[in-house]
């Protein structure tokens, strides 16, 4: 595995795989010393062309805890501002002398083309509305680390769909281990042809809670009102967000998870966020973990690793 | 000086003989024997064709000569047997007044082909006010469009129409023809593919046919209302051939043409998010494909146009969300036709020569039968010649080309214009 772009590119092997690892770089993460120098001597740059500090100080505590070494770009401005192609930018910074290149992108697919120009190993830290392939593993070990078997698993995805590469990744991971998958939307935060995804749809969250084993909720992004996508923020919580209500009937041995930051109020009720049955901050340590396993494969199959 | 062109095929269907051309005009055709001093082309396992009419082109000069200019981009369309373009009037400046028309016609003077102005719907192409259309029309302006703008505004729309309708006289007794781009940019704004399958699994925001419908009925339901001369550029959707074909069962005057990139290339080629791909109107599905090539071939559509647009080659290098949309396509025309498509090779010399040659007002210059008497603007094809496309060896400033790396079947070997030879043996000679 050069690069990690896509989940559709590991299939139900490819996320064994990371997940067995990932076991591996668990037991580093307890040891009282969480360092091992598996990456000594390589370098890896997170290049961040759309912000996003808690993914970015994943990726690099993950790097580190490996030993490798980390090269920081920020590029929030777009390339035509700069005047500079993002083919330009890549080129740049594998001057320097990279062996893995973090990209985060606002454009979707800019990690796939930057892995057509690259040498170095490409992993995509999320690009546009395209794909999360981490966050989708990282939440995959998190369901997996509760002891749940993913066939026929009841997940229900909640929230704007149309926008979200979280959603389109683990729609894609989910239905690759074998479990059933549900978005739950309005009609407007839905992409034409949703069901081609492979998940089910509803726009009724509370016709699905009963039979939820997972409730994942997305963020909602304020900006979606001013595109008259949602009347408003408190039409959309009464609708579709985790009240104290719904929290009662989603089952006891459910899970409540999301990838942050959380609205409180909007997907979320505060009243709920504190509810045993969320995982949210398991979500981020394990965001770590399996980011350290990303590295540690990718940059492996590439000569020059040792086992942690 | 008289030019010989030996042993080629005389038209899609005809037989086998040698053209004699001088002072620009084909002067005799048949078993010619030698004729001293005469510049000798081979047309054995060739077809003559009257050369090629491009409806739409964006040649870029003036305003973004990095891009392309008349010279590269005439020699571009030369090379692919084009002997007349019409270029459209997204420069900078915009082509919105007679003195921008005889500025464009000054710096296409030499070019390789003929540079047929078009010129702006409204000043600026800023879709508020109209263009001096009468005294346009008045210099020999035949097309206008925005190029690749809609007038929203109805209103506007409405009394364009209407104000064309009056300018047959002072154009030569021939209608105005108005080519409007169909996009309704309330539901397109933002998009950078079709809205579809594709685009929710690249996660790239579509831009639904309904953009292009819309504005298509509305503009067919003014054309009927105004009895104006409406051309439909790049039909890009199913349901729009259909539209057209009713609306020309209902007598109106109105014209359509395709690009030879929608009649090969679907959505699915966006998947590789290689820019390259990014076209407007964009690339729909396969039901659209089909619908779009069956248009050509049974004459919904009228024409099928390069719509070549010169990027500079950095460009193609930005993420898809922030590339421009466009494709080069003179010297792929012929080839990607012949191959990636079931049009013969005489539609295309209907719907790529004869027709647009009409629509344009050069009808007695180009499109012409291959005749005694006849002006010399001629291509000389191979039907069988196999090359590999490589975007960097073209004649255009940029190399945006989404045949890059394909094996064509079918090529340019000569093209004659105004009697001249501007490619001899597939090498510009301009």
């Amino acid at each position: 595995m050069k690069d990690l772009l896509t989940i559709d590119q590991l299939g139900a092997s490819g996320i064994d795989e990371i997940m067995q690892a990932a076991d591996a770089m668990a037991e580093v993460c307890a040891r009282p010393v969480p360092k091992v120098p598996a990456l000594k001597g390589r370098t890896v740059a997170s290049m961040f062309f759309e912000d996003s500090t808690r993914t970015r100080t994943s990726f690099e505590t993950a790097a580190r805890r490996l030993s490798a070494d980390v090269l920081n770009f920020s590029a929030s401005s777009s390339s035509v501002n700069k005047g500079e192609s993002l083919r330009d930018t890549v080129e740049t910074i594998e001057a320097m002398g990279v062996d893995a290149i973090v990209v985060r992108h606002r454009s979707s697919g800019a990690p796939q083309q930057i892995a057509r120009w690259a040498k170095a190993s490409v992993i995509n830290g999320g690009d546009g509305w395209h794909a999360h392939p981490t966050q989708s593993l990282l939440d995959v070990y998190t369901i997996r680390e509760e002891g749940r078997r993913f066939d026929g698993l009841n997940i229900a995805i909640v929230g704007d769909i149309s926008h979200s590469r979280v959603a389109r990744s683990n729609v894609a991971a989910y239905r690759a281990l074998g479990a059933n998958v549900t978005v739950v939307a309005p009609p407007t935060l839905l992409p034409p042809h949703v069901e081609t995804l492979g998940a089910s749809v509803s726009h009724d969250l509370d016709a699905v809670l009963a039979d939820t084993d997972v409730l994942y909720l997305l963020r909602m992004q304020r900006e979606r009102m001013d595109q008259a996508l949602v009347p408003s923020l408190g039409e959309y919580h009464r609708a579709f967000g985790l009240t104290l209500d719904r929290a009662r009937t989603l089952p006891a041995s459910s899970l409540i998870m999301h990838p942050g930051p959380m609205n409180r109020g909007v997907e979320i009720s505060p009243e709920v966020i504190d509810d045993p049955r969320v995982r949210v901050l398991n979500q981020v340590t394990n965001g770590v973990i399996v980011r350290m396993a990303v590295l540690y494969l990718v940059l492996s199959s590439a000569a020059g690793g040792s086992a942690p | 000086m008289i030019t010989i062109i030996r042993n080629a095929q005389i038209g899609p269907d005809g037989d086998k003989a040698d053209v004699r051309i001088e002072n620009g005009t084909i002067s005799a055709i048949g078993d010619l024997g030698e004729v001293a001093g005469a510049h000798e082309l081979d047309g054995s396992d060739a077809v003559v064709v009257p050369g090629f009419v491009d409806l739409r082109a964006h040649l870029r000069e003036p305003g973004r000569e990095e891009a392309e200019t008349i010279a590269t981009g005439s020699r571009g369309a030369a090379l692919g047997g084009f002997t007349a373009v019409v270029a459209m009037p997204n420069t900078d400046p915009a082509i919105d007044s007679p003195g921008a028309v005889r500025d464009l016609r000054a710096l296409a003077e030499g070019a390789s082909c003929e540079v047929v102005a078009a010129a702006a719907l409204t000043v600026g192409r800023a879709g508020a006010l109209l263009t001096p259309m009468g005294e346009l029309a008045a210099v020999g302006v035949r097309i206008f469009s925005d190029a690749d703008r809609t007038v929203s505004d109805t209103g506007l729309m409405r009394r364009i129409m209407e104000y064309a309708t009056g300018l047959t006289a002072v154009a030569g007794g021939e209608p105005i023809v108005l080519s409007h781009h169909c996009d309704d940019v309330h539901l397109s704004a933002g998009a950078h593919m079709h809205e579809g399958e594709w685009s929710t699994h690249l996660g790239i925001r579509g831009v639904p046919r309904e953009a292009e419908t819309i504005m298509l009925a509305r503009d067919i339901a003014l054309a009927r209302k105004t009895g104006c001369r409406l051309h439909v550029p790049h039909v890009s959707a199913a349901e729009s051939v259909a539209m057209i074909a009713e609306a020309k069962a209902d007598g109106l005057a109105i014209t359509a043409d395709v690009t030879v990139h929608h009649l090969v290339f679907t959505d699915a080629d966006c998947a590789s998010f290689d820019p390259v791909f990014k076209v407007t109107p964009p690339f729909r599905t396969e039901v659209d494909r089909a619908a779009l090539e069956a248009g050509v071939l049974d004459g919904t559509i009228d024409a099928i146009v390069t719509d070549h647009a010169p990027h500079e080659p950095h460009t193609k290098e930005f993420p898809f969300d922030e590339a421009p949309p466009g494709v080069i396509g003179f010297e792929t025309a012929l080839g990607a036709l012949l191959t990636d498509t079931d049009v013969s090779l005489g539609r295309i010399v209907e719907a790529m020569s004869i027709v647009p040659a009409q629509i344009a007002g050069i009808g007695e210059r180009h499109g012409r039968p291959i005749a005694v008497g006849q002006p010399a603007n001629l291509a000389v094809v191979d039907l069988d010649h196999e090359w590999s496309v490589d975007g960097s060896a073209m004649a255009s400033r940029s190399h945006n080309t989404p045949w890059h790396g394909r094996v064509l079947r079918g090529a340019v070997r000569h093209t004659i214009f105004e009697g001249d030879v501007v490619v001899d043996g597939g090498e510009a000679q301009r």
